[in-house]
């Protein structure tokens, strides 16, 4: 896993011809197609030419003992309990001008805004439904539709109140967004650690540059939760609700209950009375008015949804439909970020706002539809195929990357059954120039941005988090497949 | 303050005392079997270590024999013993880890990096390199942690409760290591040289041999040591010097189920002010230091009941 919330997509993106790598194919973040230095990154470019080799490999080393010190890892599943893994973190920055990025911005807004009008009609009056946009079907069958929010009110309307957007770029540089991350995105922390490493190392970078800052993230972040408390609550008592230090992303749960300076609580921390949710204080009992929930749906009460879930609060649903206290992120979030439900993220937006989507959506074959079964059948070697209810980059084809035996495989697993899998053409990622055990070379990279929204109010900071993928061809970025990050400079005029 | 937070800060506190006074019994021990004596009587003395914590059972499962080589290797490296130092180390860092956004960030990376650097030596490195450096690192270590707790922290609810762990678990300790050392030291009795170097072991491994001289300006007797560790108010490992820390530090966190506790505390606190050493070591220093960690054991698990694991959710 290393990060929640689909952290692992960007691996779709594999330009899988992997044995004739020609970087030229590729937008590069840095050089245009002539191998010029692009203008946003002349400065870092005569920087780094400049600077003594010895310097930067200096540097490097002392970037990772502190990342080793400081504890900035993550757990990894599966490995002996409490080791913990550093990210690789990469001294290249990813330099987005400030008109890339405004227009960026812009996008996210809307999509984000849209998304959460989707899903308090969903479970509200179903407009959208009923207009035919959406079959019904795909919304209320989907397993990630949780009847429970029906006819529920949450502060503000807001859903994802964080939003973790994944977005990549391809062909001549155009943004495509991959994924959208509604239930617990992670990796914000990564991002405002790369920013003070990188100020740390190189301070005289910021000094040429004008990188806008980032490091306000967790204030934005408190400010709102604490506009969506409930009703009445005048100085909310927000926490921040973790699954327990052996989670992958325990690190940024600590890391932001810090900065915002409020009380890192688990499930066995919290308990109801009179649907009511309190904290076991050294004091007694003190009320808990916001609750910023690192968990998933599935487990958070185990009276409501999995009743084998020790991390949960029994009796927290109850307490949340009368409105006594408010998750953020909402219950019932996953059904908009579906891969079933993304393509037709570009159709919400024409229906809840009357505009035309500023982002790209990746062109996405639907399965379950038997023309687009039948194209995708027969194009198998190009396309990437997914799992719909998928995660963790399993049950995945990657279909120039794939042998004649694994495409074979998917052909049956399709066959028999179709809706569920959807396939998405190749794309060729950008890539971006990296250190790497051979010097720099060019990367593979995507972007999260935090999309923070409350009442009608849309932010973010700029930026966001930048992953790259290390192993040379690679699109893998997980990090747990030895993706690494990059810190995100968005330049100001 | 969250109970968890609470309960993981006081354990964390008490691990790497726990580590740090260790390493002085054991330092004291190595110190002490290096004068000429029986190998039985020096076999007996890492035995006693291994009794003092209720191990013998742990420990034969493992060794064939008790001698210097397992017992250190048992109770330095060795991770299946809950008490060694190693695991006193990791547990220490663990409850660190799991309030890490509670305490700054100096003192987790203290916490962080002794136990990477532990995890990173083997025994046989240990040994090679000298076991008194090992336990000398360690005590640094220990002293960083605190250090830092002082120099950074809040003094809020946090800092009373990891004051809190620290010195129970040092009154505890200092209870130990005088009650196994006076044992062993006391039956022979004889004003030779051997019994000054003993005695001066002793109050080197809990930092009290200068201490020792600047307070009685004379000769060392075994009187003296037990009223230093025990009774002076101003030395910072005796156990009156704790006891005024833990009655100070349980008032200011105190909530409405806690009286019981403050009460056996300043009961404590009050018979330690005004004893005289005569008279504990009338009644018999063993007995009298038995009891007295019964009763710290018995505050330890009235400051669970009170604050760190509430059995009642009554809100």
């Amino acid at each position: 896993m290393g990060f929640a919330g689909g952290m692992e997509t960007a691996e779709i993106l594999v330009r899988a011809s992997l044995s004739d790598e020609s970087t030229m194919n590729f937008y590069n973040e840095m050089m245009d197609a002539n191998g010029g230095v692009r203008a946003h990154y002349q400065r870092y470019d005569d920087w780094l030419k400049s600077t003594p080799h010895e310097r930067i490999a200096r540097k490097r080393a002392e970037a990772d003992l502190a990342f080793h010190r400081v504890g900035i890892t993550f757990a990894v599943y599966g490995e002996e309990a409490g080791k913990e893994r550093l990210i690789p973190f990469d001294i290249v920055p990813r330099i987005i001008p400030s008109a890339e990025w405004k227009a960026l911005q812009s996008g996210l807004r809307q999509r984000v805004k849209a998304l959460n009008m989707f899903l308090h009609d969903i479970y509200h009056d179903q407009e959208i439904l009923k207009a035919g946009i959406i079959p019904a079907e795909q919304v209320l069958n989907n397993a990630q539709y949780r009847p429970v929010m029906k006819g529920v009110d949450v502060p503000g309307g807001i859903y994802a109140h964080i939003a973790g957007v994944d977005v990549v770029r391809a062909g001549e540089g155009e943004f495509y967004v991959l994924e959208d991350n509604l239930r617990v995105p992670s990796g914000v922390s990564y991002m405002l650690e790369d920013r003070k490493m990188m100020m740390r190392l190189f301070p005289e970078l910021f000094a040429k540059h004008k990188v806008a800052p980032v490091q306000h993230y967790p204030d934005l972040l408190l400010e709102k939760l604490r506009a969506v408390a409930p009703k009445g609550v005048s100085n909310p008592t927000v926490v921040v609700l973790t699954p327990g230090a052996y989670n992958s992303a325990y690190f940024e749960h600590t890391f932001l209950a810090q900065q915002m300076g409020v009380e890192l609580v688990e499930g066995r921390d919290l308990f109801v009375k009179n649907e009511v949710v309190y904290m076991q204080t050294t004091q007694g009992p003190q009320r808990v008015d916001v609750i910023y929930r690192r968990i998933d749906d599935d487990f958070l009460d185990p009276q409501a949804f999995r009743p084998d879930s020790a991390l949960g609060v029994p009796g927290i649903l109850k307490a949340y439909q009368a409105g006594n206290v408010t998750l953020a992120n909402a219950i019932g979030t996953g059904v908009a970020d579906d891969k079933s439900i993304y393509p037709y993220v570009p159709e919400m937006i024409r229906f809840y706002l009357g505009e035309e989507p500023k982002l790209n959506n990746v062109p996405t074959y639907m399965c379950r539809k038997k023309d687009d079964l039948d194209y995708v059948l027969a194009h198998l070697p190009e396309l990437v195929v997914k799992e719909v209810h998928g995660a963790g980059g399993y049950g995945m084809l990657v279909g120039p990357a794939a042998t004649k035996e694994q495409i074979e495989h998917f052909r049956q697993l399709l066959l028999a059954k179709p809706d569920g899998y959807i396939a998405q053409p190749t794309l060729a990622l950008s890539n971006c120039p990296t250190f790497v055990e051979e010097g720099i070379a060019p990367r593979h990279l995507d972007l999260r941005p935090f999309v923070l929204s409350s009442g009608d109010c849309v932010n973010m900071v700029p930026g966001g988090l930048t992953r790259v993928a290390l192993t040379k061809g690679s699109l893998v970025v997980n990090s747990s497949q030895g993706g690494g990050t990059k810190d995100t400079w968005v330049l100001e005029d | 303050m969250l109970s968890r937070t609470a309960d993981h800060l006081f354990w964390m506190s008490r691990y790497i005392e726990r580590a740090e006074n260790l390493a002085r019994l054991l330092d004291v021990t190595w110190q002490m079997s290096m004068v000429p004596q029986s190998e039985d009587a020096a076999n007996q003395n890492w035995h006693a270590i291994i009794t003092l914590n209720s191990l013998d059972e742990a420990f034969a499962a493992k060794y064939p024999a008790v001698n210097a080589e397992n017992v250190l290797r048992f109770m330095v490296s060795d991770a299946d013993n809950y008490s060694s130092i190693y695991s006193c180390l990791r547990l220490a860092r663990e409850n660190a880890h799991a309030v890490r956004g509670t305490i700054t960030t100096e003192m987790w990376e203290t916490l962080n990096f002794t136990w990477l650097e532990a995890r990173d030596k083997s025994f046989e490195q240990i040994l090679n390199a000298g076991i008194g450096e090992f336990f000398e690192w360690v005590k640094m270590r220990s002293s960083l942690s605190r250090g830092t707790t002082l120099g950074t922290l809040l003094q809020d609810e946090s800092y009373h409760f990891i004051r809190l762990g620290t010195l129970l678990e040092r009154a505890d300790n200092t209870a130990r290591i005088l009650d196994v050392k006076y044992h062993v030291l006391r039956p022979h009795g004889d004003e030779g040289a051997t019994d000054f170097y003993q005695w001066g072991a002793l109050l080197r491994s809990v930092s009290a041999f200068e201490v020792y001289r600047k307070a009685y300006r004379d000769v060392i007797t075994p009187e003296r040591v037990a009223e230093l560790l025990i009774l002076r108010n101003d030395m910072p490992r005796s156990l009156h010097f704790c006891m005024n820390g833990v009655v100070k530090n349980l008032d200011l966190i105190a909530n409405r189920h806690s009286g019981e506790t403050q009460r056996q505390a300043g009961l404590l606190h009050a018979q330690l002010h005004y004893a005289r050493v005569e008279d504990i070591l009338a009644q018999g220093l063993h007995e009298w230091l038995t009891d007295f960690m019964d009763r710290i054991y018995i505050l330890g698990d009235g400051i669970s009941k009170d604050f760190l694991v509430p059995l009642a959710e009554a809100a």
